[in-house]
């Protein structure tokens, strides 16, 4: 019971990054139908950027957060304004394949800056080595803390999207870009903001995640985990992006503990693979039809 | 037995009814039309048709054949086509080709033999070849017959629509706003085909349309709908009186 | 300036369209069969790998670019193909015998993932794929007894009736023949009403079905038959790297595969073997470049951001691929000087939700 109350806060704490990745490639799928296949890479420039803050430049953990969001929300609109605007009504099968560029040119980009490169690095922070005792239950405050900030950030987001206008801006482009320039929502712009809005949420998962993997140019891989778990929660649902990832954090610690070796890495492709079978639009997703 | 019936048609979306008990009996050789305003359920009703949609209830009966429980694919097997109302071309192959997949219930070869491009393949394309040809003459669509259908003006798409569906050598046609889109010339055009395909081709056809000058020239019986539901059948001249009709379009004169 | 005057139905039906089709083709033909000759050793095995890819990609192509059907988990055909192979060589199974096998495996592997994957469209289809590739990946590196795991396999000179191909041109003359099969194979079936189905299932899959094509059928034996064309070229890609392992068949590799697709020019057969040339050529001009890269610099990251770079510019300017660039000058030639700049111009098209589709 004791363990598996651990493996739960295990299997919570990097679900909540798995769900962050989710969540900022949900944006940009509400936004502009594309899918982020750079949204690990993304993440793993943000860790970079945290990295440099904190060691080289030492500046306090709260401070490289801030830093580390605001530079790789810049990146995520830059990366929209040069990549992404010239290809935009492209079908959704072109604009997945560019992304997939973005996300070589960044892993690239990284080995090859001097000071960063193939290395491994850590992040220090300031709750590295700490546990909390809960009669009996040994938690690490790493893994709580994580849950914590996911939460923060989650009722942030929530908040903004509830009472601005661009929640609702998002959701007329992502439907019919025509009929939304018609109706006088400046489409670029709020395709602009999704996506730095989206890199910044990258970046806060990469910091959240650097303790757990490190950081290194390929620590992005773990991105592609998040698609399942968008996918389970019902991709296109910010609150199912969430779900989705909790969904297969806990599935993979609980796969790594009782399954035999090897289970834990395609345990969230075999979920992934039934839902879609059972139920392609997930939890939280609706199906539209066409009208032919 | 009946040629094409519907008996009770009636779909609902959710909490939605789009259509409502609706029953019609098509003969075999008219031309018998469906209007209704915006919403009224026509295209659904082709949807249903079409297998597209599964009904909720009601049946719909081709030859004494009951047709639901089917999949689309099997509906034009059995010899009725339609076209649809936002034009669903391939817009990436040309209009020859587009055409050519209207042939596509009556290929007779196997996959190994395609394959191989045997003789019999040859024969065979050459055969599907010519009956396009014959539609090809009968739109009059020579000019276009290898450009992209993705570079093509609208009025010539609704043609090549309704070309790739009498590709089919369909007997029941579904004519989904065949003059939408179209300026007078082209509409008086589409005129003079719908009667060519009912009296030189032979084939039935039921239509949804909105222009009635077009309703009134070329169908034999009308139906109106509005809601989901029928409200009145019959000559275009008694639909278009009816009562109900002129409340359903103009609305009701209120007691001032 | 060209004109094909046609008289004659069989000039719509037959693969030559033209005398300049035999004079070119006839050319490029010459020009490979003499290749022993005219290439040294180190070009030799680079037409290995063209040919390996254009079977490959031909395969994909079918699939992805003329049915619509994105695939990102290509590399798991690749992987069954090439294990079949390694296996069945190892059982001293002839080679013929074997590679067809290779092909009928990866085939049904390709309706293990097709019939799910029927009702599943764009990103999901994507994802189920890349799913299955990862699947597939693992059971490979798990199943130790039957694959070797990450020791992965060995595999011997291919054997037929008793004669070895062991030299270069010979295995070279194998893989020509099989790319020129494979080659006719997707032609005929693409002029025939079978390749049209396909083609109408990628355009408007609910028109395709009032027209009476059987969707479930036609989705199912367009991936079967893609999956067979990988597996074929996952003999031949066994047989010239001699080992296979489990790492040689990941995601990258699917994406490198549909790489090639898209750079080549998706919707055209040709584009397969412009892309594969392109992708084995690249990483030799790409390290001649590395001499040039500031001190401290990871050679590799070059590669991945070209790599990047050159997918990203092509969808950006060149979205028909090389084949689409070809076209165009072809036609520039074709049309002197009639040719007006505005002619592959595509319209403008603003965004739809394929949610909807």
């Amino acid at each position: 019971m004791v363990g598996l109350l651990q493996l739960l806060v295990a299997g919570v704490s990097l679900g909540c990054v798995y769900a962050l990745v989710a969540l900022g490639f949900v944006l940009i799928y509400k936004a502009t139908e594309t899918v982020n296949f750079a949204q690990g890479d993304l993440m793993m420039l943000g860790a970079f950027f945290a990295l440099t803050a904190s060691v080289i430049l030492g500046w306090p953990y709260w401070a490289t957060i801030v830093f580390a969001v605001l530079v790789m929300a810049a990146v995520g609109m830059l990366a929209e304004r040069l990549v992404l605007r010239p290809v935009l009504g492209q079908p959704a099968f072109t604009v997945v394949m560019i992304t997939i560029g973005v996300g070589y040119v960044l892993r690239g980009l990284v080995t090859m800056v001097p000071g960063w490169g193939t290395e491994t690095y850590q992040i220090p922070t300031p709750f590295s080595e700490d546990v909390w005792r809960l009669g009996g239950v040994i938690l690490p405050v790493q893994q709580l803390m994580v849950i914590a900030m996911t939460a923060g950030l989650c009722a942030l987001l929530y908040l903004f999207f509830r009472f601005s206008r661009l929640g609702v801006a998002m959701q007329a482009t992502s439907q019919n870009q025509l009929a939304a320039y018609y109706m006088g929502i400046p489409v670029r712009r709020v395709n602009m903001m999704i996506w730095g809005i989206s890199a910044g949420v990258a970046a806060f998962a990469g910091i959240l995640l650097a303790p757990v993997t490190f950081v290194h140019s390929n620590m992005g891989f773990i991105g592609l985990k998040a698609f399942p778990a968008a996918v389970v929660g019902g991709f296109g649902s910010v609150p199912g992006a969430i779900a989705g990832g909790l969904i297969i954090g806990v599935v993979e610690a609980l796969a790594g503990f009782y399954l035999p070796e090897g289970f834990k890495d395609v345990a969230a492709y075999v979920v992934v693979l039934a839902v879609l079978l059972i139920r392609p639009s997930g939890i939280f997703g609706e199906t539209g039809r066409k009208k032919v | 037995m009946k040629f094409f019936s519907v008996e009770n048609l009636g779909i609902r979306f959710g909490g939605v009814v789009a259509v409502d008990q609706v029953s019609f009996e098509v003969r075999r050789g008219e031309v018998y039309t469906i209007i209704g305003p915006n919403g009224a359920g026509k295209t659904t009703i082709f949807n249903l048709i079409g297998l597209i949609y599964p009904a909720t209830s009601g049946r719909i009966l081709y030859q004494g054949r009951e047709l639901s429980g089917s999949k689309p694919h099997r509906v034009a097997e059995l010899g009725i086509a339609r076209t649809f109302q936002n034009i669903e071309l391939f817009e990436h192959a040309t209009v020859l080709q587009n055409l050519l997949i209207g042939r596509h219930r009556y290929r007779s070869t196997a996959l190994w033999q395609e394959l191989a491009f045997t003789p019999a393949v040859r024969h065979a394309e050459r055969a599907q070849r010519e009956a396009v040809e014959k539609v090809i003459e009968f739109l009059d669509l020579q000019h276009y017959r290898d450009s992209m259908v993705a570079g093509l003006p609208y009025g010539v798409r609704k043609v090549i629509e309704l070309g790739r569906a009498l590709a089919t050598e369909p007997k029941l046609l579904l004519l989904d706003e065949p003059s939408s889109g179209l300026n007078p010339e082209e509409t008086n055009e589409m005129a003079f085909w719908i009667e060519d395909i009912k009296k030189g081709l032979g084939i039935t056809v039921l239509m949804v349309e909105h222009d009635m000058s077009l309703v009134q020239r070329v169908s034999d019986r009308v139906l109106a709908l509005n809601e989901g539901r029928a409200i009145a059948e019959g000559t275009p001249a008694q639909v278009q009186s009816h009562p109900a009709v002129i409340e359903a379009y103009l609305g009701s004169k209120e007691p001032a | 300036m060209r004109f094909v005057f046609k008289t004659d139905y069989a000039q719509d039906i037959r693969l030559v369209k033209h005398g300049g089709h035999v004079i070119w083709y006839g050319l490029l033909g010459v020009v490979l069969l003499a290749a022993p000759w005219w290439a040294s050793e180190y070009v030799m095995s680079q037409l290995h790998f063209i040919c390996i890819y254009s079977i490959v990609g031909f395969g994909l192509m079918l699939l992805t670019g003329f049915t619509g059907q994105v695939s990102l988990g290509h590399a798991a055909f690749l992987a069954v193909g090439a294990y079949t192979e390694a296996l069945l060589q190892a059982a001293g199974v002839p080679f013929f015998i074997s590679i067809s096998c290779a092909a009928i495996f990866s085939a049904a592997a390709g309706i293990i993932i097709g019939l799910p994957a029927l009702r599943l469209k764009g990103i999901y289809l994507a994802i189920a794929t890349l799913a299955f590739n990862v699947i597939v990946e693992e059971i490979i590196t798990r199943w130790h007894k039957l694959t070797g795991g990450n020791e992965g396999k060995h595999l011997k000179p291919v054997e037929i009736f008793g004669w070895k191909l062991e030299s270069d041109a010979e295995f070279y003359y194998l893989c020509l023949a099989l790319t020129v099969i494979c080659c006719l194979a997707c032609v005929n079936l693409l002029r025939s009403p079978t390749g049209r189905a396909f083609v109408a299932i990628r355009d408007s899959e609910i028109s395709a079905s009032c027209l009476g094509v059987n969707l479930a059928k036609v989705k199912t034996m367009s991936f079967a038959i893609s999956a067979a064309l990988t597996g074929v070229g996952g003999a031949l890609y066994a047989h010239k790297l001699a080992f296979i392992s489990p790492e040689q068949f990941t995601l990258f590799q699917s994406i490198e595969l549909l790489t090639i697709v898209i750079l080549g020019g998706i919707g055209f057969l040709h584009g397969a073997v412009l892309g594969a040339a392109f992708i084995i050529v690249l990483p030799q001009v790409i390290s001649i470049a590395k001499d040039w890269l500031p001190e401290g610099s990871a050679p590799s990251g070059l590669q991945a951001v070209v790599f990047g770079l050159i997918l990203i510019l092509f969808i950006i300017f060149e979205p028909l691929g090389l084949y689409g660039r070809w076209l165009k000058i072809r036609t520039w030639f074709e049309l002197f000087p009639f040719y007006r700049r505005g002619m592959f111009r595509r319209q403008k098209s603003y965004m739809k939700s394929e949610r909807l589709r």
